[in-house]
């Protein structure tokens, strides 16, 4: 049944109920058990964050603590999953992925393609990403685009609960590598979540709410944002429709295009850094296969083009929120009646 | 003697919080029976009028049109005998002062469904009311205790009501094992010991009638009466089409052709519905059992059971509902039933919830009389 729980605890209950139904399933990562396997609940800390805790003893022998070299356990993890196996390889910031990107990006994304469609490469990487926690420009990025620019793999980042849960089932069922990006200040938000089983499809986007007359398209945290703004702006007589991606690769084009159809103005939230960004993307999208649609120019809500800062009041500005969303709803209404 | 009534928001179904006022159907000063429709409302999931619970004249619109309101807000006052536009401003002021939206919402659920193992399964009902031979509600393929929320408050004011969820569907267990009828049949059964009811009247729409009418059939010493709302298992007709489409969809674009045929007003089908829908169909084992039942149950388009010697037996009393535009199960199969046949002109299959007005008045009319 559905109950509520935490970003946080849907993402365990998933990995443990996986870890459950295939004895191929396992953990590794830095301090994914904590405690470098001693023995002892106080030891086994679960995560930097705690997103894996209790699983080292549910789960004897298969969450694994490797060391501090993302370049050595990624490879790893990678090789297992053309083995046979499924790793969930957490690497535990984004931030990190220059240290094993030739695993990713030339070895486990290339592999189908290199050996004739042969190979497979079962292979889940948990991942944090997003700012918020003031964790300063080295451990706060968000470095979706990076991955959904690399043809090979599958690129997933939730924005809720229910979604996070049968997002990760669906990456670990997956055949191909899946980076699965986890928003850390998403990992208290509770949401309602069926205790059973369930997948999600990839590249299905979710329609929070249905409106005529803006598309709000975002994923990951910033869905929240948009829909803050959504609400508010109902309250002023603007009906938008709020698209969450759910997957940035494989993009759902279909279910943007249709909503650029209906309302023929665009806004793209995303809390990445704008230059070759998911903004870009779906605006180039809209701009090439809705432009006959379009009642006014697009509009992108982004973070600037600069590392994510160190002091709190520059944090919160450079995050998209409510307030940036809905002025730039705002422009396009003023824009079409001007025309 | 006069009495100033408060209208206010309905809660239809577990989770609405609040509702939209689409449109007043009767005018200040206009004299209302019980049960007549009042107004119209829209939820996040469905849209549906408000029926007055008591008679009178309506004295004040107190809600707007297009206005959101919580549960339990005031939406207007309709006055039995006389009353002074004084006495009345002072009954809207009072409720005002007092009501907190959203105040006590965890008492305001009521009574919460429930959950039971039956022979190594779980089973979740709902139960509301008390009294009487109690009134048991079975669903249809693929839907759940939630297809009657229209229905089960207003049946639930003269009995004890129960709905559940089938095996395979809702919140019970998914899993199942041949599949068949007797097997749907016997969780029903259990699920009345388990409650210690001897005897019930059942009331089942779709499939719902089909799992009636066998039960009755394998018990019919548990059985009161019989409701069948354009039910199966009585003829061989059904929409293949409908089954397989909606078995096979997997997103929203290919749910909703469809859940449209199910209704009479295809805007019922919103984004809340089909999303819930999707949410029920990505569970595991849901797939499989639905598959299973369909294949037992209505193998290529053609049901696969004929209960109309339940009917025609005519050891219960019979109630049938029909949607005359019923575009899953034809309302052709009503004709020759040894029963009380009613059809309502325009409605489609989900007859409960889109004509709630009227099935709930023939219900209770039927169940009082048996």
């Amino acid at each position: 049944m559905a109950r509520k729980i935490s970003y946080q605890q849907a993402i365990n209950e998933a990995l443990a109920q996986e870890m459950r139904r295939d004895p191929s399933v396992f953990i590794m990562g830095e301090d994914v058990a904590g405690g470098a396997g001693a023995p002892g609940e106080n030891d086994a800390w679960g995560g930097v964050l705690g997103v894996t805790k209790g699983l080292y003893h549910q789960f004897p022998g298969r969450v694994l603590d490797t060391p501090l070299s993302e370049l050595g356990y990624v490879g790893a993890a990678v090789g297992a999953a053309t083995c046979g196996v499924r790793p969930v390889c957490e690497l535990m910031f984004v931030d990190f992925a220059g240290c094993c990107l030739d695993q990713i990006l030339n070895q486990a994304a290339k592999f189908r393609y290199m050996f004739g469609g042969k190979a497979a490469t079962p292979l889940v990487i948990r991942t944090m990403v997003g700012a918020g926690l003031r964790a300063a420009a080295q451990h706060s990025q968000m470095l979706t685009s990076l991955w959904t620019h690399i043809p090979g793999l599958k690129v997933v980042c939730p924005s809720s609960p229910y979604d996070a849960k049968g997002l990760l089932i669906q990456a670990i069922r997956d055949n191909d590598p899946v980076i699965f990006c986890e928003h850390k200040l998403l990992y208290s938000m509770q949401g309602d979540v069926p205790e059973e089983l369930y997948s999600i499809p990839f590249g299905e986007a979710n329609f929070l709410r249905d409106g005529k007359d803006v598309t709000l398209v975002s994923y990951g945290r910033t869905v929240n944002t948009a829909m803050d703004a959504a609400r508010s702006l109902a309250g002023r007589g603007i009906d938008c429709e709020v698209i969450d991606l759910r997957t940035t690769s494989p993009l759902d084009e279909d279910s943007i295009l249709e909503s650029v159809e209906k309302t023929g103005r665009l806004v793209v939230i995303d809390e990445a850094n704008p230059r070759c960004s998911m903004a870009t993307d779906i605006s180039a999208l809209v701009a090439q296969k809705a432009f006959g649609a379009l009642k006014a120019p697009i509009e992108m809500v982004t973070a600037p083009h600069t590392p994510v800062p160190f002091s709190d009041a520059l944090e919160d500005l450079y995050i998209p929120y409510a307030a940036k969303i809905e002025n730039a709803v705002l422009k396009l209404i003023e824009w079409s009646k001007r025309s | 003697m006069s009495q100033i009534h408060t209208l206010t928001m309905p809660k239809w179904g577990l989770s609405m919080t609040e509702g939209r006022v689409d449109a007043w159907l009767k005018e200040p000063g206009q004299a209302i029976n019980k049960g007549d429709e009042v107004l119209d409302v829209e939820t996040d999931k469905i849209s549906s009028s408000v029926e007055a619970p008591f008679s009178g004249v309506l004295r004040r619109q107190i809600a707007r049109q297009d206005e959101t309101l919580a549960v339990g807000a005031l939406l207007g006052i309709v006055v039995e005998g006389d009353a002074s536009e004084a006495e009345i401003d002072a009954v809207v002021e009072q409720f005002q002062a007092a009501f907190v939206p959203g105040a006590g919402a965890e008492e305001d659920l009521g009574p919460k469904p429930q959950k039971v193992e039956l022979d190594g399964r779980v089973i979740r009902y709902f139960e509301r009311g008390a009294g009487g031979i109690p009134l048991v509600l079975v669903h249809g393929f693929g839907g759940d205790l939630n297809n009657w929320l229209f229905n089960h408050p207003v049946l639930a004011a003269e009995r004890r009501v129960i709905a559940l969820d089938l095996p395979g569907h809702g919140e019970s267990s998914k899993q199942l094992q041949r599949g068949d009828l007797d097997e749907l049949s016997g969780v029903l059964l259990a699920l009345l010991d388990h409650l210690d009811i001897a005897q019930a009247h059942l009331a089942g729409h779709s499939m719902g009638g089909a799992v009636s009418l066998n039960t009755a059939r394998l018990a019919p010493q548990r059985v009161r009466s019989l409701s069948l709302i354009g039910s199966a298992g009585l003829g061989p007709e059904i929409n293949g089409d409908y089954l397989q489409g909606f078995i096979e969809a997997g997103n929203r674009n290919a749910l909703k052709a469809p859940l449209v045929q199910l209704f009479s007003n295809a805007e019922l089908v919103n984004r809340q519905m089909l999303e819930d829908m999707l949410k029920y169909k990505r569970l595991e084992g849901v797939d499989d059992a639905l598959r299973q039942l369909a294949a037992t149950l209505f193998h290529a388009g053609r049901q696969q059971v004929d209960l109309r010697a339940v009917v025609q037996d005519a050891r219960h009393p019979v109630l049938v509902i029909w949607g005359s535009h019923d575009a899953i199960i034809p309302a052709a199969h009503s004709q020759g039933l040894a029963a009380q046949v009613e059809i309502l002109p325009g409605q489609a299959h989900m007859v409960q919830m889109e004509a709630a007005e009227q099935v709930n008045r023939l219900l209770l009319d039927f169940v009082q009389s048996h």
